[in-house]
């Protein structure tokens, strides 16, 4: 299968939606002409123009909010955050209008947005740009959040974000934008990836790594050292959609290997990893021969320094640590 | 009033506009119908209200029903309509009855919203109409996203997006109007000036030399005031604007100055401490804009005083019903708090059938 660029595969979604529905329009900072911050965009305002890629001021309360309206009419808006760190000076529209207008008018109304954009630490960009909130916006009901962690996954997830009737917040990554990996090409047909379907990204026997984003990447790395150097046989599960989310394959993978070690880039408090814990202790209690592990980012604000930001994310050596705790 | 913007009162009389000089008589009594409705509505809600039938909050437009009823009045196919949480004039102006808004006002079932918004919280996007929003400004982004979605399918009408004086200081709204004008959305943002945001006089809260509207030359967009007591000057100037974002796909901003007799909610018992008892009876006698209409068609010779009465009557006893319909009206069941929360779920699709959208215990 040919290989593509994680940051390709969200443009090639992109682009198929846009050719697929009229009503598709991308809206960001520097979405069109300037071909994305982080090129994901790229050649798209060129291809289709001004009235389906759309350039906005650095406005997020102001052009999120429109889509939102734009969307109650029929409009697909599908909208960077050019990182989903500047959530903050739109959170009231993000949270009271895209996820409580279709309950507040008792179903009348509903909001089909995409919000999308890199979602990470590890790039030393300070704690005000490395924010990871898939856990604060599953938090509400009304909200959808999913996380991809390949580049096929990204494409997959991606298109059936903007064909879902509810809003979806897509959170990417900076560091995953430039991997490559397996997307199927399209002349073999319309390819998506449904939400609320986990994906074991790796078998094993021994105990479950359950992640989402790049973690999941650190997970198969960590998977790769248990085994060579510690005979642990590691299943590694990617979450991929945070809400709704995979009950079914969480607790089948901790029922078969007895022991959960889960990872997330997100704070410990209150975290995805902390909706996971609970789900699994009610769920595979009597299963479980050893407390359930969680290795999150270190609880602070992400710190700017480049020789230790790498340490307060998850990392294999974490995992790893944190997995013998339990071996 | 002293603390509002000093409105542009115009020795024009508004009454010679053309969409004024169209205006059938049977029209015109319509909309006295429509205010004197919406007055007998909240009425009889602030009885209900007192008496313990609603929870929450309760923000009464009692004393700016012109206001609503005037831009309603315009609405074509095209033209949407959106608002904060003083919503209920707006939501019977466009044409939702009474039942069913006394019905969310109780929390019942057959609610407007199933009893799941309340207050603030009306709609009917089959009337064009889009809410209802709790958050001070936060439905100006929204109102704008109507105009963005109306010039992106094409379609030649407006969207009118209603804030209070109070909410121009709120972020959103500045960003919403440098987009409107950046983009040339077709809306008209619509301040309605009762002199208060909650209990700060305009004076207190917002900085500005001759108006609120006047920020607007900020964004090189057209603006205008309105005084709100002139059903005609309301709908003429409103009509102004709608065309301008109809025609031309340009935004405006108008000011209309009004009144509230009540508090910012029923709940804020400080209302007669932060302005006095003689500014609340002067605006009741000299420019209630009810009373002024009714005068109005008097003059006219279009109106009785004995048909007034009776659209008077009429209004309070369809109020009356209304809370009959609400008190008779089943409450919600515990199974419906999780439905309208996603559409794919209420729908059963087979997206809604892949991995858990709800975390109850």
């Amino acid at each position: 299968m040919r290989e593509i660029e994680y940051r390709d595969a969200l443009n090639e979604a992109f682009d198929e939606e846009l050719a697929r529905d009229e009503n598709v329009v991308l809206m960001g900072e520097e979405v069109a002409q300037y071909n994305g911050a982080y090129k994901v965009t790229k050649g798209l305002w060129d291809k289709w123009g001004d009235k389906r890629v759309v350039d906005t001021p650095i406005s997020e309360a102001g052009f999120i909010g429109m889509g939102i309206g734009a969307s109650m009419l029929g409009v697909r808006p599908v909208m960077e955050l050019m990182f989903w760190s500047f959530h903050s000076v739109a959170f009231d529209q993000l949270v009271n209008n895209a996820a409580c207008c279709r309950y507040m008018s008792g179903g009348l109304i509903n909001v089909p947005i995409v919000m999308r954009g890199p979602a990470n630490g590890g790039t030393n960009v300070g704690a005000t740009h490395s924010h990871t909130p898939e856990g604060l916006f599953a938090a509400f009901p009304g909200l959808k959040v999913c996380s991809p962690a390949t580049p096929a996954d990204a494409k997959g997830l991606m298109k059936t974000a903007i064909r879902d009737n509810d809003p979806v917040y897509v959170m990417e990554n900076t560091t995953l934008y430039g991997n490559m990996g397996e997307v199927p090409d399209p002349a073999d047909g319309d390819f998506t990836i449904p939400l609320g379907k986990a994906d074991v990204k790796r078998e094993g026997t021994d105990i479950s790594l359950i992640a989402h984003g790049a973690s999941v990447l650190r997970c198969l790395e960590a998977a790769e050292i248990l085994q060579n150097e510690h005979g642990i046989n590691a299943e590694v599960v990617d979450l991929r959609s945070i809400r709704p989310l995979d009950q079914d394959v969480i607790i089948e993978s901790v029922k078969k290997t007895n022991k959960a070690c889960l990872v997330d880039e997100s704070k410990p408090f209150c975290g995805v990893s902390a909706q996971i814990t609970t789900l699994i202790q009610e769920y595979a209690f009597d299963y479980l021969d050893a407390p359930i592990k969680r290795v999150c980012t270190i609880d602070a604000p992400a710190i700017y320094s480049k020789y230790v930001e790498p340490d307060q994310l998850p990392n294999a050596a974490r995992i790893v640590k944190q997995v013998l705790t339990i071996a | 009033m002293e603390t509002a913007s000093s409105p542009n009162i115009s020795p024009l009389d508004f009454a010679s506009s053309p969409i004024n000089k169209t205006l059938s008589p049977e029209k015109k009594i319509e909309h006295f119908r429509q205010m004197t409705q919406i007055r007998r509505f909240e009425q009889a809600g602030l009885k209900q209200y007192s008496a313990g039938k609603m929870g929450g909050f309760l923000h009464l437009y009692i004393g700016q029903e012109s206001l609503a009823v005037g831009a309603a009045s315009l609405m074509g196919d095209n033209d949407h309509m959106i608002t904060a949480y003083r919503c209920h004039a707006h939501a019977l102006a466009v044409g939702m009855s009474m039942n069913e808004c006394m019905a969310e006002l109780f929390g019942k079932a057959t609610g407007c919203s199933k009893g799941k918004g309340g207050s603030m919280h009306f709609f009917a996007p089959d009337k064009n109409f889009w809410g209802g929003h709790g958050i001070v400004a936060g439905q100006t982004p929204l109102g704008l996203g109507l105009g963005y979605g109306l010039k992106y399918k094409g379609l030649p009408g407006s969207a009118l997006c209603f804030l209070g004086d109070g909410a121009v200081n709120q972020g959103a709204f500045h960003e919403s109007l440098n987009i409107a004008a950046l983009f040339g959305i077709p809306v008209v943002y619509v301040i309605e000036n009762n002199g208060y945001s909650m209990g700060t006089s305009q004076k207190r809260s917002s900085a500005y030399r001759d108006c609120l509207a006047q920020r607007a030359e900020a964004y090189d967009m057209d603006w205008d005031v309105v005084n709100g007591e002139d059903f005609y000057e309301v709908r003429a100037k409103m009509h102004i604007a709608m065309e301008r974002a109809r025609k031309e796909s340009k935004p405006t901003v108008l000011e209309i100055t009004t009144y509230r007799y009540y508090g910012h909610s029923v709940a804020d018992a400080n209302h007669k401490k932060y302005r006095s008892p003689e500014e609340i009876e002067k605006y009741k006698r000299d420019h209630d804009p009810i009373n002024l209409w009714r005068q109005r068609l008097l003059d006219e010779k279009i109106l009785t005083e004995e048909a007034a009465k009776n659209i008077d009557t009429e209004s309070k006893q369809q109020a009356a019903a209304s809370v009959k319909f609400a008190e008779d009206s089943p409450a919600p069941t515990i199974e419906s708090i999780t439905e309208d929360v996603y559409w794919e779920t209420d729908n059963n699709t087979e997206a809604s059938k892949i991995g858990r959208h709800f975390f109850n215990d």
